[in-house]
């Protein structure tokens, strides 16, 4: 109910983004992302936290078509680059998530944490993966998102700055996706 | 699809720093990472590797003042300038036969032509909606284009750079994957088109259809493999002595810091195979993929490279400019390690061959880039032009600029 609702005022708001300032426009990306940083849309992700770089980079990824996501790449269409940069460090400003409150798998998550060290995530995303730069913050990130990313990372559909996250990905099975998602989704 | 010409025309080097401090006051490097300023204010300097570095809305406004270049260091006698910069992401280069210089991209979507008129320069988009473009080749007259997973062309791509057609593709039987699915390409002195396929990971028991280069007609036909076990070459040029193929390659990770190292390889004759995956550097068989196979069953490099150096470009020094102990030397731009705990490379090597085409001796020939293990610029690929002066693209930047040799020392005597 929630999802449609804000799907609709997403949608009709998209239309006039092109006359809105950044402070009118951001809301518009908070009804699905979370007005705190923290998205309670399902495979919607949390934008609280990430640094300025990487959300400036994924904003012009859907402007221009390179990142596919047909709601996002309607959104940023017919934005400016001073726009992409003003919403990318307006966003950047939200809180970081918290984990995940639901019911943690003991055993998933200790097989997600041997995954995260197993696959090294840390030595980009740092020892909190918090990020940096153009590097995401996947702590607390939403676990549907988180699982679908890496899903598409190893498929070669999720086209990122380069293409590490592909490579890291071609020898994670699908049941390590799901483990690390649900570890990272409870990253503390 | 207009492919639209920059309206930004600007003099070479002084004026253009003078020309954009004036039009950007408030420049600083540091990555966005601090709270942004109010939106009034003038945006802050784009960090190094943004996107948007080079986009023609008017904050393209790329540091040419702040590039690196007086950080960095040549041999006694050479010099470098700013050849252009505000050019997002710049890779591979290309000197076409009238002077103009193209510049594929590996996160952008479009290729760049840069033309030197009067002391000016002058930006043309010559292609664009392309995926990683990353690979460039220029043959009588035609620009050859590599994206992800496909070949096109661009005839007569110099005299029609103001209204270029839709490059036309001429291969496409390519793998679609991201990992080391750019590409660098050449044109051969056997006048057919060389495309390699890395393999599709860090360290991965590859198909018959990576790990390799091919070569193929221009176009696009009779394709065939040419060298094999080949993990990653983002460069290859031909000796002019001998017309033989040599290639950088990047080595495994996450086996040790220190090993394998980098490879510069030479191929004798067609079909070799170079130990990817199974042997690496040349004597260490991979841990995973060694087993029931021996390094010697390989062709060995010519040279170690560094550990995750990342050498790209590379080309034979074919110029008269530089000194008689540089010609057909090779010069190779090193990326620099990405996870390595202490960064190595970014900085371009010179390797000098004997008569034979092995590597006599190697010597750092630029280097700066690198600072309290950091980078302040990526090197990518060399080129040499017409004059024997060479250009060295920085995607970190999104700049190019130009070795010359000798008029400085001239100039100040």
């Amino acid at each position: 109910m929630r999802l449609v609702a804000a799907a609709g005022l997403a949608l009709a708001a998209g239309a006039g983004l092109r006359a809105q300032t950044v402070g009118e426009r951001v809301p518009v990306c908070l009804a699905c992302h979370g007005e705190k940083g923290q998205s309670a849309t399902p495979e919607v992700p949390s934008l609280g936290g990430q640094p300025a770089p990487y959300l400036l980079i994924q904003i012009y990824l859907f402007r221009e078509g390179q990142r596919v996501v047909p709601l996002m790449n309607q959104m940023a269409k017919g934005l400016s680059d001073d726009d992409l940069r003003a919403l990318s460090d307006s966003l950047a400003k939200l809180p970081a998530p918290a984990p995940s409150s639901e019911a943690p798998d003991p055993a998933r998550i200790e097989r997600g944490r041997a995954a995260i060290t197993r696959h090294r995530c840390n030595s980009c995303h740092g020892l909190d993966l918090a990020g940096r730069d153009n590097i995401p913050r996947i702590a607390a990130q939403r676990e549907d998102y988180l699982a679908r990313t890496l899903r598409e990372y190893k498929s070669n559909a999720r086209h990122g700055y380069d293409g590490v996250m592909a490579e890291v990905l071609g020898p994670v099975t699908d049941a390590e996706i799901a483990d690390l998602a649900h570890s990272i989704a409870r990253y503390r | 699809m207009t492919p639209f010409r920059l309206r930004r025309t600007h003099l070479l080097f002084s004026s253009t720093i003078a020309g954009l401090l004036m039009a950007a006051p408030v420049l600083s490097q540091q990555p966005a990472a601090q709270p942004a300023a109010a939106p009034a204010a003038a945006p802050a300097a784009l960090p190094p590797g943004s996107p948007l570095i080079g986009r023609p809305e008017g904050n393209e406004a790329a540091p040419a003042d702040k590039l690196p270049i007086s950080k960095l260091k040549l041999p006694p006698g050479f010099n470098i300038e700013v050849y252009a910069s505000g050019i997002a992401n710049t890779r591979s280069l290309r000197v076409g036969s009238k002077g103009t210089v193209f510049v594929g991209t590996r996160f952008g979507n479009k290729v760049t032509a840069i033309v030197r008129k009067d002391g000016k320069v002058e930006t043309y988009v010559v292609a664009q909606g392309l995926y990683r473009p990353n690979g460039l080749a220029f043959h009588n007259g035609t620009l050859y284009i590599a994206e992800l997973s496909q070949i096109s062309k661009i005839d007569n791509v110099e005299n029609v750079l103001d209204n270029p057609p839709k490059p036309t593709v001429i291969y496409s039987d390519l793998p679609k994957d991201e990992a080391h699915g750019w590409k660098f390409i050449a044109v051969g002195p056997d006048n057919k088109l060389y495309v390699p396929v890395g393999q599709p990971g860090n360290n991965v028991l590859h198909d018959k259809d990576h790990g390799q280069i091919r070569r193929m007609n221009l176009d696009g036909t009779g394709a065939e493999v040419v060298a094999r076990g080949v993990r990653n070459t983002v460069g290859f040029d031909w000796n002019p002595k001998t017309r033989e193929l040599y290639f950088s390659d990047n080595g495994r990770d996450w086996m040790s810091e220190d090993v394998p190292q980098d490879e510069l390889n030479r191929v004798t004759a067609v079909g070799q195979h170079f130990g990817a995956p199974h042997c690496y550097q040349g004597n260490l068989p991979d841990p995973e993929f060694g087993w029931g196979h021996s390094c010697s069953d390989f062709v060995p490099p010519v040279a170690l490279t560094g550990p995750h150096s990342a050498g790209l470009g590379m080309r034979f020094y074919t110029g008269k400019m530089f000194p008689a102990k540089y010609h057909n030397a090779i010069f190779l731009a090193r990326h620099g390690s990405w996870n390595r705990s202490k960064k190595f490379g970014g900085d371009v090597v010179v390797y000098f061959l004997n008569k034979d085409g092995t590597v006599k001796s190697s010597e750092v020939f630029l280097s700066g880039f690198l600072e309290n293990n950091s980078y302040i610029g990526r090197p990518v690929d060399v080129e040499v032009m017409a004059d024997g002066s060479m250009l060295l693209s920085d995607d970190w930047n999104g700049a190019i600029y130009r070795i010359t040799y000798g008029k400085q020392k001239v100039a100040s005597k």
